[in-house]
C-alpha cells in the first residue's frame, strides 16, 4: 500500500515537471494571461480589468474593483461559503448529541 | 537558453515539491491530524502556483499611480490571480476549521485519530 | 482553558496591543479602496485582535468584547448586508450589485460604484470576523475545553 503510493507520488512528479515545462517562464510579460489579445483573438480580462478599473469605480486598487464590481456574485458566493463553514462547525459541535 | 529556462522555472519545480509534500502526508500519514495539515501544505501550494503566474517583469503591485503615467497594462501585474486567490485564502482557513471540527467530533465518539485503529473501533 | 498560568505580562501586552490591531483593521477595510487592503483581510485582523484576548485574558473576560453567542448571527448580518445590496439594486431597477443605481444623490456613477464596494467590503469584513471567532469558540467548547 505504502509503496505504491510513493510510486504514483514519483510519477506524479513527473509528470508535473513534465508539465511545468510547457508554462512560460516566471514573469515572462507575454504570457498567455498578460497579453491584451488571446490566440484566438478575444480580449483577455486582466488588460481590460487594468485599463478600466480606475474609471469604473473611481478606485485606484484593481483588486478591490475586480473583488467587489467585476466579480461581486463570486464574491458573494465566498461570503456564503464562509457563512456556510461557520454554521457547519455551529451544527457538529455544538449541537448536544 | 538553458540558463533562461532554469531560471524561468525553478520557482514551478519548488512548487510542485510542495504539492508533492502535501500529498504525500495525506496519502502515507495514518493520523487524521497530519493528513489535515498535508491537505493545508498542498493548498498553500495551489496558492503560491496562481500568485507565482500573476507575475511580470518591470511591473509593479496592481494599485493604480498615479506617478507612473497613463494607465497601461504592462506596467502592472496581473490582478486576476490574486483577487481569486484572496477569497481562496480565507475559505481554506473556514473549511479547515470546518475540517478539525469534524475531527473532534471523531475523537469523541471512537477516542483515537489513528487510522488503522479507528477502522477496526468503527467495525 | 485553565486560568491557572495567567501571565500578567501577557495581559496587559495584548490589552494594550488589541485596539490598535482594531484601528489598523479599520483602515485596511476603510482605505481598501486606495491601498492595499479589503474586507477579507480586514476582517481576518478584527478576528486576529478578538482571538488574541480570548486566549491570553481567559474566554469569560474576552466575553465583553465579542460574546460568544454573537458568532452566528454577526456573521449572517454581513451576508445580508452584502445580498441586500445586491437586492437594493434589484429593486431600484438595475441588475444584481449594479450600484450605479444605489438612492444616493450628487453622486457620479464612478462614485457610486465606489460606495456599493465599501458597502459590501464592511459586510465581507463582518462575516469573515464573526465567523473566524465562531469556528474558535466552538472548537474549545465541549468537555475538554473551557
Amino acid at each position: 500500500m505504502r509503496k505504491i503510493s510513493l510510486i504514483a507520488l514519483v510519477l506524479f512528479g513527473a509528470l508535473l515537471l513534465y508539465a511545468s515545462s510547457g508554462l512560460p517562464g516566471h514573469g515572462d510579460p507575454d504570457g498567455p494571461s498578460h497579453r491584451e489579445r488571446s490566440r484566438a483573438g478575444s480580449p483577455v480580462a486582466a488588460a481590460h480589468y487594468i485599463r478600466h478599473a480606475q474609471g469604473d469605480a473611481a478606485s485606484p486598487n484593481i483588486v478591490t474593483v475586480v473583488l467587489a464590481d467585476y466579480r461581486g456574485f463570486d464574491t458573494l458566493g465566498e461570503t456564503v461559503v464562509v457563512l456556510t463553514a461557520g454554521l457547519v462547525c455551529y451544527l457538529i459541535l455544538r449541537r448536544s448529541p | 537558453m538553458e540558463i533562461e529556462f532554469i531560471a524561468g522555472h525553478n520557482l514551478y519545480w519548488i512548487i510542485s515539491l510542495l504539492l508533492l509534500v502535501g500529498l504525500y502526508g495525506m496519502l502515507a500519514k495514518r493520523n487524521l491530524v497530519k493528513k489535515l495539515v498535508g491537505m493545508n501544505i498542498f493548498q498553500t501550494s495551489i496558492i503560491l502556483f496562481y500568485v507565482a503566474i500573476a507575475s511580470k517583469k518591470k511591473a509593479t503591485v496592481p494599485v493604480i499611480d498615479a506617478a507612473l503615467g497613463s494607465v497601461d497594462p504592462a506596467h502592472y501585474i496581473n490582478p486576476l490571480p490574486h483577487t481569486l486567490m484572496l477569497t481562496a485564502i480565507v475559505v481554506s482557513v473556514a473549511t479547515t476549521g470546518v475540517g478539525f471540527a469534524l475531527l473532534i467530533s471523531i475523537f469523541r465518539r471512537y477516542g483515537t485519530l489513528d487510522e488503522d485503529t479507528l477502522l477496526k473501533r468503527m467495525r | 482553558m485553565t486560568s491557572s498560568s495567567r501571565n500578567p505580562i501577557l495581559i496587559t501586552a495584548s490589552r494594550l496591543l488589541a485596539p490598535f490591531i482594531q484601528l489598523f483593521a479599520l483602515y485596511v477595510i476603510f482605505h481598501g479602496h486606495f491601498g492595499p487592503g479589503g474586507g477579507f483581510q480586514g476582517g481576518a485582523l478584527l478576528a486576529a485582535s478578538i482571538l488574541m484576548l480570548r486566549l491570553s485574558v481567559g474566554a469569560e473576560r474576552s466575553e465583553l468584547k465579542f460574546r460568544k453567542s454573537w458568532g452566528t448571527p454577526v456573521g449572517a448580518l454581513g451576508a445580508m448586508i452584502f445580498a441586500g445590496t445586491g437586492l437594493l439594486t434589484l429593486l431600484l431597477g438595475g441588475r444584481f450589485l449594479e450600484y450605479h443605481f444605489l438612492p444616493l444623490p450628487d453622486l457620479s456613477r464612478a462614485e457610486l460604484h465606489s460606495t456599493g464596494i465599501l458597502l459590501i467590503e464592511v459586510g465581507v469584513s463582518l462575516a469573515v470576523m464573526a465567523v473566524l471567532v465562531a469556528i474558535y469558540d466552538d472548537i474549545m467548547e465541549g468537555p475538554g475545553g473551557d
